[in-house]
């Protein structure tokens, strides 16, 4: 300890300490509060530095990277169909929908058209895989608040949707269904009937999760007002998805920019915004958007066109030179695929643009001043899967 | 500058090239803001616009982009246009060498749209969620300065973009906040999506190539053998 | 048989050693009933599982099993712990679930001490088990744990108070803080004059029911006031450290004192050991009281447990204000209307 007399160096000294210390009454040095890589909130291996005054985080830095696969790397020594096996891992709780938006791009590239059965099928599957990762975030987010019910209802009711993804792509989890150009094969026989049931079933689950969950008052309690993220700081962090139209952004790929080969504009529905950005707003989309989603398979089971499921192309894929960026509106927010190909076998660049990477980054704004069971709300509303954060 | 083209895929000749009114004006007023600091675009009708500046706009593209409704920020990434040294059997080339055989000749390097002078080419999109239009910006790094003004005071996602991007390709940004690594370890030498970077997986096992393409269903198998 | 047990009148030191035996054999029973029942097969059920099924017919041995196994397991302290401040802890928890069963009443003369203060001696200790918590906290060597402790510690604080207003209006209604008082005060009580099930307080009591139920549920650190043991936020609390038994014997205290703060809101409300149609003098007691109070400790905890299984979690300060603003006002109301219509009545 030096001896300190200067007036200004004193006063610096000051400064500095006011800059240390939040709270100069009480003399608190604050608390550096690990969570992660294996903390139950961060379902996964996130891993985030909260700097904390007693329970109020100063600052919140999630450090990533600890299921970093490298698959942009891996994309350029892969052919096209092994590449669509490898992004499935990207989003695991709604792996079809990673697939769509890559095959998107080839077929771009290509000047190839999927024949409309196929594309009937892919936006069926689509929404699918939606309403499985989604109905899967409500029961999750109920267990980060404490609800545990919440969880088993969602796992119980998940399974009859992935029960159907099984039954027409043989892959629960991960169904590398989609080919460039259609899709692996037709439906199985009854397979439009059974859907229907279990939309029902899905859409009567929304309903449970709206009374037990979403309707509570301690829910709303600890949703509501936290985590507030303004539709300017959302649109410039990139938030895409429910969390963009929770901020009242009133943007969805799936209307807006919806490529060519998903059918969306054959279905009536809507676009659901919430104006005020928090916890609530965030989960109350989700919601709405699972019954949109279940809405959506229902109308186009009944409208799916006959004929082939896969247009013709080359045995051996060769995706002629060019660029192209195709993103659509998956499960977790806008995923796209920005593929560089110089004519051969294999693409020479894959810039994979996952939702939950922008989505997460949003988090040292939004976390600064909340709590810590605050941060496990905005964490559980934000909603990522870590294998989309770290590709 | 000039298109990627490749000689073994044939370009399909399109017989009246149509025209995207709107991406023309956006490019048009882009071009008008930001002065010669535009080096080159591309339109591909009715799907995207890319747009290639000067390193020393970087910063100012982004801002002006922003003042006219890109305010939705995409990705920002790179593209490291060398072709891979080691081709797609990767790192059974380096073997070879060890061996004593020679090397396969270096192919050219081509740059893609937009055209490009450099290896390293940052790539960004913004997106307007009013026009309902995204656009593509690239910009070329030279090889000896790496560096690029940070766009993470214009739009706070570009953060974590460039962070990735710096270890991933070794660049540096002016002006960021937290350089610090996303991902890697912070003792981990090289920058992994270079394309001189070898992939490890692939020098203990060499790529199993073209046998494993599988055949598409619907067409008949070309030895015959069928499915 | 029940006579025999009337008449049985052993001396002081066997007397002590009976009850010692009887105590320590009944504490962990009941946290396994309780465990059983409602953390394993309820809950199951409220969530459309199927809970455990393979130990024992039904799976009803499976807390057997896990019990086992925690013994089983190596006995870890973190490096950086307190050692003996972390190996006591447990036993200090341990020890205030205990000495809430001494003045639990199973009938008039099935009690280990048949206290004058009761309910104060009951609420007095039940607070005890947070310095185990603390001490737990502390010396784990751990943030979480520490957190965990903290919030505890001012959990307990703004519970106990709801907790004994609540029980305040009881006590004035029934003129004595004897349990076994309370229990003959509802039995020989009348509703109007008419006798037919007694005068069970939670009838009058209902508001005071309630807070009570409300503060032994964050008491007992139990959903939606479980922040101490939040798994998603700081994981288990002041328990993260704790392996093998020393973790088992948390989990008895908890469930121990559930029971025991089941039955003893079953004495408060619900009249207790005793049944309205038997005069509370009856030999039958011996037999019967035990049975009637484990039943309606049952029901209490099944209210307890359902609410544990639905709610989601409060936030520590969301909790302070409901306790400060919500419950100790309602209690101070009840208690003030309950003497004013003791007077007047």
């Amino acid at each position: 300890m030096t001896a300190v007399s200067d007036p200004q160096s004193v006063a610096a000294l000051v400064a500095e300490a006011n800059d240390n210390r939040v709270n100069l009454d009480f003399e608190t040095e604050g608390m550096t509060l690990n969570m992660g890589p294996q903390h139950p909130a961060t379902h996964g291996t996130l891993r985030i530095i909260a700097r904390l005054d007693g329970e109020q985080v100063i600052s919140a830095e999630p450090m990533c990277g600890y299921m970093h696969r490298g698959y942009e790397k891996l994309t350029e020594v892969r052919t096209y169909p092994q590449i669509n096996a490898l992004i499935n891992r990207i989003d695991w709780l709604g792996s079809f929908a990673n697939e769509v938006p890559f095959i998107l791009a080839a077929e771009k590239l290509m000047d190839v058209e999927a024949p409309p059965r196929a594309q009937w099928i892919r936006t069926i599957l689509f929404e699918m895989s939606r309403v499985a990762n989604i109905s899967l975030f409500l029961g999750d987010f109920g267990l980060q608040l404490g609800g545990m019910t919440a969880g088993f209802y969602a796992f119980r009711d998940r399974e009859w949707v992935l029960n159907q993804i099984e039954s027409a792509t043989g892959g629960r989890f991960h169904p590398n269904f989609d080919r460039i150009g259609g899709l692996k094969d037709d439906l199985p026989k009854g397979w439009i009937e059974e859907s229907h049931t279990a939309m029902d079933k899905l859409l009567a689950f929304c309903d449970e999760m709206e009374d037990l969950l979403v309707g509570n008052e301690i829910f709303q309690g600890r949703t509501r007002g936290i985590g507030v993220i303004p539709a300017e700081i959302a649109l410039s962090y990139g938030l895409s998805g429910a969390n963009l139209r929770a901020s009242g952004v009133d943007w969805d790929l799936r209307r807006d920019n919806c490529p060519p080969g998903l059918v969306y504009d054959k279905a009536d529905w809507k676009v659901w915004t919430h104006p005020d950005g928090d916890c609530f707003a965030r989960t109350w989309v989700r919601l709405q958007e699972t019954r949109e989603a279940a809405k959506i398979v229902k109308q186009l089971l009944d409208t799916i066109p006959s004929g082939p499921v896969m247009a013709k192309v080359p045995r051996i894929i060769k995706v002629p030179a060019g660029e192209a960026y195709v993103a659509t509106e998956n499960p977790l927010g806008e995923m796209g695929y920005y593929v560089v190909s110089k004519g051969d076998l294999v693409p020479f660049r894959v810039k994979i643009r996952s939702a939950s990477f922008n989505n997460i980054s949003v988090l040292p704004w939004v976390a600064r001043g909340a709590y810590v069971p605050d941060l496990i709300s905005i964490l559980g509303s934000l909603y990522f899967i870590l294998g989309d954060i770290d590709r | 500058m000039d298109q990627l083209s490749s000689a073994d895929t044939e370009t399909p000749e399109e017989a009246a090239p149509a025209t995207d009114d709107a991406r023309e004006a956006v490019l048009a007023e882009f071009t008008a803001r930001l002065g010669e600091g535009v080096l080159g675009s591309h339109i591909r009708v009715g799907d995207d616009l890319w747009i290639r500046v000067e390193r020393a706009h970087w910063l100012e593209a982004a801002e002006v982009a922003q003042s006219m409704g890109y305010r939705f920020f995409d990705f920002l990434s790179a593209i490291d246009w060398l072709p891979s040294p080691f081709g797609r059997d990767m790192d059974a080339q380096e073997d070879l060498v060890v061996a004593g055989t020679p090397a396969k000749e270096p192919e050219a390097m081509v740059q893609g749209y937009a055209g490009g002078d450099t290896r390293f080419q940052l790539l960004a999109r913004l997106y307007s969620i009013s026009a309902g239009m995204g656009i593509t910006f690239k910009c070329d790094l030279p090889d000896d300065d790496l560096t690029a003004p940070t766009w993470s005071n214009v739009f706070a996602g570009a953060n974590w973009h460039e962070r990735e991007a710096r270890e991933m390709f070794g660049f540096s940004f002016d002006g960021h906040p937290n350089m610090i690594n996303m991902y890697l370890p912070v003792d981990f030498v090289g920058n992994p999506l270079r394309k001189d970077f070898p992939l490890l997986a692939r020098r203990v096992r060499p790529w199993p190539g073209i046998v494993d393409v599988e055949p598409m269903p619907g067409v008949a198998d070309e030895e015959g053998e069928g499915e | 048989m029940t006579l025999l047990l009337a008449s049985f009148a052993p001396p002081y030191w066997l007397s002590t050693l009976i009850k010692v035996i009887v105590i320590s054999a009944v504490v962990p029973t009941t946290a396994l009933i309780l465990g059983m029942v409602f953390l394993f097969k309820i809950m199951s059920w409220m969530q459309s599982r199927l809970g455990p099924q393979e130990a024992g017919p039904r799976g009803t041995l499976q807390l057997l099993a896990d019990g086992v196994k925690f013994l089983q397991k190596e006995d870890i302290a973190p490096n950086g712990a307190d050692l003996w401040v972390f190996k006591v802890a447990p036993l200090v928890v341990l020890m205030s679930t205990l000495l809430l069963y001494v003045a639990l009443p199973a009938s008039m003369h099935l009690v280990v001490a048949d206290l004058d203060v009761g309910v104060f001696f009951v609420l007095a200790i039940a607070s005890l088990s947070v310095i185990g918590v603390l001490m737990a906290g502390w010396s784990s060597a751990s943030k979480y744990s520490l957190m965990g402790a903290l919030r505890a510690a001012g959990q307990l604080i703004a519970y106990e108070l709801p907790m004994v207003l609540a029980v305040i209006g009881v006590v004035i209604q029934a003129g004595t803080m004897s349990l076994n008082g309370i229990v003959l005060a509802q039995n020989d009580g009348s509703i109007f004059g008419w006798g037919g099930i007694g005068f069970p307080y939670i009838l009058t009591q209902f508001l005071g029911f309630f807070i009570f139920i409300a503060a032994v549920q964050a008491e007992l650190t139990q959903p939606p006031f479980d922040m101490p043991v939040a798994e998603s936020e700081i994981v288990s609390g002041y328990q993260v450290e704790y392996t093998g038994f020393r973790f088992l014997i948390f989990f008895l205290a908890e469930f121990a004192t559930a029971f025991a703060f089941a039955a003893i809101a079953a004495v408060l409300f619900l009249g207790g050991w005793a049944v309205p149609w038997l005069p509370t003098e009856s030999d039958w007691y011996y037999v019967l009281g035990p049975i009637v109070l484990f039943a309606k400790v049952m029901i209490v905890s099944f209210i307890i447990f359902w609410v544990r299984f639905t709610y989601p979690r409060f936030r520590e300060d969301q909790l302070q204000s409901l306790a400060w603003k919500v419950l100790i006002p309602l209690a101070l109301v009840n208690i003030v209307v309950t003497a004013v219509l003791k007077v007047v009545l």
